[in-house]
């Protein structure tokens, strides 16, 4: 009898590992000598994304597994949005409403939660995310709106949320800065060691990434969303799936895992709601989630990959004076190569579809 | 010296992938004379005529249009020297009118009663009866496949490739067809049909091909070949024998429908008023011609989709076989032990034990003869055959009270054919009630116990007869 089940393929993990390990050298490699053509010094910038990443104790614990924190969350949001086939470009927008729901929840009603504040913050930000998701989730049941068009614009309309917020009812009391009041300690996520930047979200992270991969490999509902993912016909045909119902949990369940992202931020790093508090972590998710390969525990390799690059790319334009843009490059080429190498790894049929793979060779004759 | 054959293939080769389609297929239509490419479904005909056609390119052979080899890039290009084809699955424009889907793809300006004049002109010449005027999406099947082979004919078309011409019309209006079809060799032009139905390429042919497995295993006059000399050259040594059927022993209606109706996707009535009984321990065949709505019918049998009208009464344990099993019935990517938990999967709680399901696929594997992958690869690996074995093993494996059948050896080989009906016939035997529809209406018969008869999105009961099942397909009683 097989005993590998609920496990991943051995192999397909190595193909995997492969994959990302060659994408992501090929990538740091374009990366050399596309700062080469521009004529900077591109050793010294390389040597100097490495310092600001994995170089030290203080680069890695305060920089790079800080940002990989929202990116795992958001990136968890968007792999599990498309393998249930609901292209979620939303992740940004639920986000920030995650982020702002935490901040009324810590600011206002701190005094009577007490110890219950920052519990409350995290779970009603992960529904906040949930309901802004839901909105698309609605409009595309209701009226057959595509979420790829409404996701988008939710974003936007959450982000001027948030602008409102922070100049209306949210603003700090002196009325001059564009962004709330302090958070009070008991909304606040605690650093993993004193002096530390970096907080219990991290952990938060990296266990739901397992707790979401359990949930899709062994469970009914997993089971409907990647059935409903893969072929929608045949999960309601031969499995008589409700799959309007099952996309719409998924899309829902997305909504909070982007969602719990804006709440970790703001309790975690930011302890203040403004605009700006995202740098388009629920973007990079999708790079994220597709170099996982859509995979929950690929997600906290990308998230760390991606984590690490964004802290380098500080330093780099620190130490080095190459503008931290680059490194948007550099991410793009490895969703680029990424979706070329798709390919050539199992379980891959999504990736293959989301990169418009060639088709099947037509059955019978 | 005689005339140069209308259109010949010498030697072709064409593969797909680690797929080879074609691997030595040679063809050779004389002028006047009407052609059939015969061979099991898969064993390349359609490939072949697509590179007739100019849509798929040949890796090896040679292509000679009237004598002159022809290099032929695009459809257009077949069509410039005289080749056109219908499709099995037609390539009109539904929302456009006869003589605009005619008028498409042509060049310079589009003047409407010229375009209805030439329409005509052509009907005419080759004795088909096409309304110019009529929105081709409203027309009924058989009008559409009218209207193809007038498209292909006013482009300049004199040796015409039909796919399965025979597959969407009822008995009597296939023989209109063929007619037609012989009068318009008579006149010069040449015709190829292909077919997989051996009576339909006796009848209809004057030569006949045979494919088997990519390769020209026989090619003859019909008038000299017998149809057991062409069976061999189809399927080879391997005899199908439908299953020896011991006479069905009725028992409970189980299924119970009373003046249904249903719209399909697109909001179309399709069943109008359809009542169906089945009992346990026997086999209800289904006729019609396609799109007389039996797809929804079974839809609506199997649980599947909601009658707008009337009283239905099914099974809890029911199974169903949709004819797209790559569409409908597998998720390709996902492994075979997972294919297995789809069923039931939308009414599953809590964890999924995945060892009892491994375990269970096992079990129906050997059961069902699935051959060609262990439970943990993708259905995408197994065969046609093997695919469509797993369907029924898990549709049958848990002895469901009725099972709803659709289409279900569409693409397979003999061997997996015979496979197919055995275990139908078994599951009527242990008391199931099996409700069998498929296009072929030899296949229906050779298992049915019972038949009904879908006409106009209609039912009625017919006696087991080809000739009043054919009549009752075209609504005539």
């Amino acid at each position: 009898m097989q005993t590998d089940l609920g496990r991943p393929r051995a192999t397909s993990v190595l193909v995997s590992a492969a994959v990302t390990v060659g994408v992501s050298g090929a990538a740091l490699l374009a990366l050399w000598v596309a700062l080469r053509l521009a004529g900077l010094d591109a050793t010294r910038a390389l040597a100097a994304l490495w310092e600001g990443s994995v170089g030290s104790t203080y680069a890695l614990t305060s920089s790079m597994l800080v940002r990989a924190t929202p990116l795992i969350f958001t990136g968890l949001a968007v792999a599990l949005a498309f393998r249930a086939g609901v292209w979620n470009i939303g992740a940004e927008g639920q986000l920030l409403a995650g982020a702002a729901v935490a901040a009324v929840v810590g600011l206002w009603w701190e005094p009577g939660l007490g110890v219950a504040t920052l519990p409350t913050a995290l779970l009603l930000g992960a529904a906040a995310g949930a309901l802004w998701a839901g909105i698309a989730a609605w409009l595309r049941t209701r009226f057959g709106v595509l979420e790829v068009i409404s996701t988008i614009m939710l974003n936007f309309i959450a982000l001027y949320g948030v602008g409102y917020l922070v100049r209306g009812p949210l603003q700090e009391p002196t009325h001059v800065y564009p962004q709330s009041a302090p958070l009070p300690d008991l909304a606040r996520l605690p650093a993993i060691a004193p002096g530390m930047r970096l907080h219990w979200g991290f952990v938060l992270a990296v266990l739901t990434a397992p707790a979401l991969w359990w949930m899709l490999r062994a469970t009914a509902m997993g089971f409907r969303i990647r059935a409903a993912g893969q072929n929608a016909d045949a999960a309601r045909v031969a499995g008589q799936i409700d799959t309007a119902r099952t996309t719409q949990h998924a899309f829902l369940l997305s909504g909070a895992l982007a969602g719990l992202a804006g709440a970790v931020e703001l309790t975690g790093v930011t302890f203040a709601l403004y605009e700006n508090i995202s740098p388009g972590y629920g973007y990079t998710a999708i790079a994220v989630a597709l170099l996982a390969g859509l995979d929950p525990l690929g997600v906290v390799l990308a998230g760390l990959l991606f984590g690490g690059l964004e802290a380098g790319a500080l330093a780099m334009q620190r130490d080095a004076a190459v503008p931290a843009v680059v490194v948007s490059v550099v991410e793009a080429l490895l969703v680029l190569l990424v979706l070329a190498a798709a390919r050539w790894r199992s379980a891959s049929a999504l990736l293959t579809r989301i990169a418009g793979g060639a088709p099947r060779a037509e059955e019978g004759t | 010296m005689s005339e140069p054959p209308a259109l010949s293939l010498e030697h072709i080769a064409r593969r797909f992938g680690s797929v080879e389609a074609l691997v030595d297929a040679s063809l050779s239509v004389r002028a006047g004379t009407v052609h059939a490419l015969l061979g099991e479904n898969g064993a390349g005909k359609t490939t072949l005529m697509r590179i007739a056609f100019g849509m798929l390119r040949p890796d090896a052979g040679v292509i000679r249009i009237a004598g002159e080899p022809v290099s032929l890039t695009s459809p257009a290009a077949a069509l410039a020297r005289g080749v056109g084809m219908v499709h099995q699955h037609f390539t009109f424009v539904p929302a456009m009118t006869v003589a605009e889907n005619v008028a498409l793809g042509g060049h310079g300006r589009y003047g409407r009663s010229e375009a209805r004049a030439h329409v005509e002109d052509v009907a005419r010449r080759v004795g088909l009866a096409v309304d110019p005027d009529a929105r081709a999406g409203d027309l009924p099947v058989g009008a559409q496949q009218r209207l193809e082979i007038v498209k292909a004919l006013a482009r300049g078309a004199r040796t015409l490739i039909l796919d399965e011409p025979t597959a969407v019309l009822a008995p009597p209006e296939g023989h209109e067809r063929r007619a037609a079809l012989r009068g318009f060799a008579e006149r010069g032009g040449s015709v190829v049909i292909i077919t997989h139905k051996l009576r339909e390429a006796l009848a209809a042919a004057d030569d006949v091909t045979v494919l088997r497995r990519g390769r020209t295993i026989f090619t003859g006059s019909t008038a000299t070949v017998g149809a057991d000399e062409l069976a061999r050259a189809m399927i080879g040594d391997a005899v199908y024998e439908p299953p020896r059927r011991t006479p069905s022993v009725p028992r409970d209606v189980v299924i119970e429908a009373v003046h249904l109706a249903a719209a399909d996707a697109r909001g179309a009535l399709r069943v109008r008023d359809a009542s169906v009984t089945a009992r346990g321990g026997e086999i209800l065949g289904v006729a019609g011609v396609e799109g007389a709505g039996q797809h929804e019918l079974l839809r609506m049998l199997a649980g599947r989709l909601k009658p707008s009208r009337g009283k239905l009464r099914i099974p809890e344990r029911i199974g169903f076989v949709p004819e797209d099993r790559h569409r409908d019935a597998l998720v390709l990517d996902f492994t075979l032990y997972e294919n297995l938990a789809l069923r039931g999967a939308g009414r599953a709680r809590g964890r999924i034990r995945w060892p009892a399901v491994v375990e269970r696929t096992h079990q129906v594997m050997a059961q069902f003869d699935v051959r060609g992958a262990s439970p943990n690869e993708q259905a995408a690996a197994l065969s046609g055959g093997n695919q469509q074995k797993l369907v029924l093993a898990r549709e049958l494996g848990d002895l469901p009270t009725a099972v709803i059948v659709e289409n279900p050896t569409r693409g397979l080989d003999i061997a997996a054919t015979a496979a197919i009906h055995r275990q139908l016939v078994a599951a009527r035997d242990a008391g199931a009630a099996v409700v069998l529809y498929s296009s072929d209406l030899d296949e229906v018969l050779s298992l049915a116990d019972r038949m009904i008869v879908m006409y106009q999105g209609s039912t009625r009961e017919v006696a087991l007869n080809r000739d009043a099942i054919g009549r009752a397909m075209l609504g005539a009683s």
